[in-house]
């Protein structure tokens, strides 16, 4: 088994096929794209493979050590120019394949007009303790 | 097992040790270890006496661990000497308790956890998993804020101010899994009622209760959130509301007002109305102007806001939040709101996408850029 991040980005991921902003879908397609998801996590939750996901507000600073004594530099947030991560879902599969194959299912959730967003996700591998035993 | 009565029996167990001179962090610990000891043995072996019982097994641990093998005699004179269990006054302890927990040197996070393991008697995974945070991430908080609590010499009387701000923290937390931290608040809040006179303890019951009643129908069915005015009014606990009143009257009876039974009073005016059309918001509004000059907090004058414009027409509301600095939490979501009261859905509707963005949790975001999807369809 290997964990996967599976990132949803506000910005700075390539466009949607079906891009319409989330505030001009009507109030039943919201409806129907936040079951989507829910199902979808449920779902996985079922086959072992859901370890959890959350989402993020969109603002963020970027913050720096500036030398003893001195108070950490924060700069940003930047809303226009760096990429924003929206939220994510950390899955636990048995392959690469299953991960893509998830991500892809999670991209389908629908959008405007019911039909699937095509959004991109980014698939992230996790990095893991050495093995105890190697052959 | 009746893990209800351990729970119960938690606090008055750990003030005795504590009385009878262990230190704060070693009793928690002899505490917590009698707890497990009574999950084993008692569905075989019920004890006669539990709180007898429960101090008796929690003070030999605490007497274990704290002295060394060689001093075994004296250890077991200390046992025999010890006093018998019986009927002994918990309310002082108790309420010693409550201060120690909620003291002004530990952080919040930390005064809720120690509040809810010493006081509530809950497990440490219990805790961790209402706060979804790791076992161990946990268990460091509590040692820690007991660490600290240990140093604390309590020679005068605690501040029920900062307790009670503990608990309001616990009530607002949300819940997952087994443990219900608003009905944990609220049987805290009974017990601290019950051990102490205090008209803004009763306000904060009170209030919890009334907050409480509703629970049920905030929420849909698929977790979003329903707004006060289109709440199924059929589906609140009119048993906890008409509690709540109760304790709130007797409480205001007493002439010495408080923010929270300022706020309680708003609640059960809310409570009090069949339709939200019917709602006295021309009372509420002087509930606000109350508050506003008991707590000076710039949250409870964008509240007052709001009722005004109900009072008085959306723009006195608008009027009303002209006066405060936008950057406050919701300003952009009332504002929105108003600005829809008021007929102007374009700006309506820019403001909910604002806000949308803004929003600190997910139910209120989702409500949020709803409104706006709303809005934005109706202009078509």
């Amino acid at each position: 088994m290997a964990k996967y991040l599976l990132l949803k980005h506000y910005r700075g991921a390539p466009a949607a096929v079906n891009d319409v902003p989330m505030d001009k879908w009507t109030p039943e397609e919201i409806s129907a794209h936040m079951q989507y998801m829910r199902d979808f996590a449920s779902r996985l939750e079922e086959t072992g493979e859901f370890i959890e996901g959350q989402a993020l507000a969109p603002e963020g600073a970027w913050v720096r050590y500036d030398g003893p004594g001195r108070p950490p530099v924060t700069d940003g947030p930047f809303a226009e120019t760096k990429d924003l991560i929206a939220g994510w879902m950390v899955i636990d599969v048995d392959s690469y394949q299953r991960a893509v194959e998830l991500a892809g299912e999670l991209s389908a959730a629908p959008g405007a007009g019911g039909k699937p967003i095509h959004e991109w996700l980014e698939v992230r591998p996790f990095l893991t303790e050495p093995p105890t035993i190697s052959e | 097992m009746n893990e209800a009565l351990l729970r119960s029996l938690t606090p008055a167990v750990l003030g005795i040790l504590v009385r009878r001179g262990a230190d704060f962090a070693a009793a928690e610990d002899a505490v917590q270890d009698a707890l497990v000891e009574a999950v084993r043995v008692w569905p075989a072996d019920p004890p006669r006496d539990p709180k007898g019982w429960l101090i008796t097994v929690a003070w030999r641990r605490f007497l274990d661990t704290t002295r060394a093998d060689a001093a075994r005699r004296r250890r077991e004179d200390l046992v025999d000497s010890e006093p018998a269990p019986g009927p002994t006054p918990a309310v002082d302890d108790n309420l010693q308790l409550y201060f120690l927990c909620a003291h002004p040197s530990l952080t919040p996070s930390s005064a809720v956890a120690l509040t809810l393991r010493a006081v509530g008697g809950l497990t440490t995974r219990q805790i961790a998993h209402a706060y979804l945070v790791p076992e161990a991430s946990m268990a460091q908080r509590i040692s820690r804020a007991k660490r600290i609590v240990s140093t604390v010499r309590f020679d005068q009387p605690g501040d029920v101010a900062t307790v009670l701000r503990v608990l309001y923290l616990v009530f607002n937390e949300g819940y997952t899994g087994d443990v219900d931290l608003a009905a944990e608040a609220i049987r805290l809040t009974r017990q601290l009622a019950a051990a102490i006179d205090h008209p803004e303890v009763a306000g904060l019951l009170a209030l919890m209760l009334l907050h409480h009643a509703r629970r049920a129908s905030r929420t849909a069915p698929d977790g979003s959130l329903v707004p006060l005015a289109e709440q199924d009014r059929g589906r609140w606990d009119t048993g906890i509301i008409a509690e709540g009143v109760d304790i709130l009257q007797t409480a205001l009876a007493r002439d010495r007002l408080g923010e929270f039974q300022a706020q309680a009073a708003i609640a059960a005016l809310h409570a009090d109305a069949p339709t939200a059309e019917e709602t006295d918001w021309v009372q509420i509004v002087e509930w606000y102007d109350e508050l506003a000059r008991l707590t000076d907090s710039p949250v409870v004058r964008l509240n007052r806001a709001v009722a005004v414009g109900e009072a008085d027409g959306a723009r006195a509301g608008l009027a009303a939040l002209a006066a405060l600095d936008d950057a406050l939490p919701r300003h952009t979501a009332v504002a929105a709101y108003l600005h829809e009261r008021d007929g102007d859905l374009a700006t309506a509707a820019r403001l909910y996408v604002e806000a949308a963005h803004r929003a600190p949790n997910l139910a209120e975001r989702d409500h949020l850029t709803r409104q706006a999807a709303r809005l934005k369809h109706r202009q078509r």
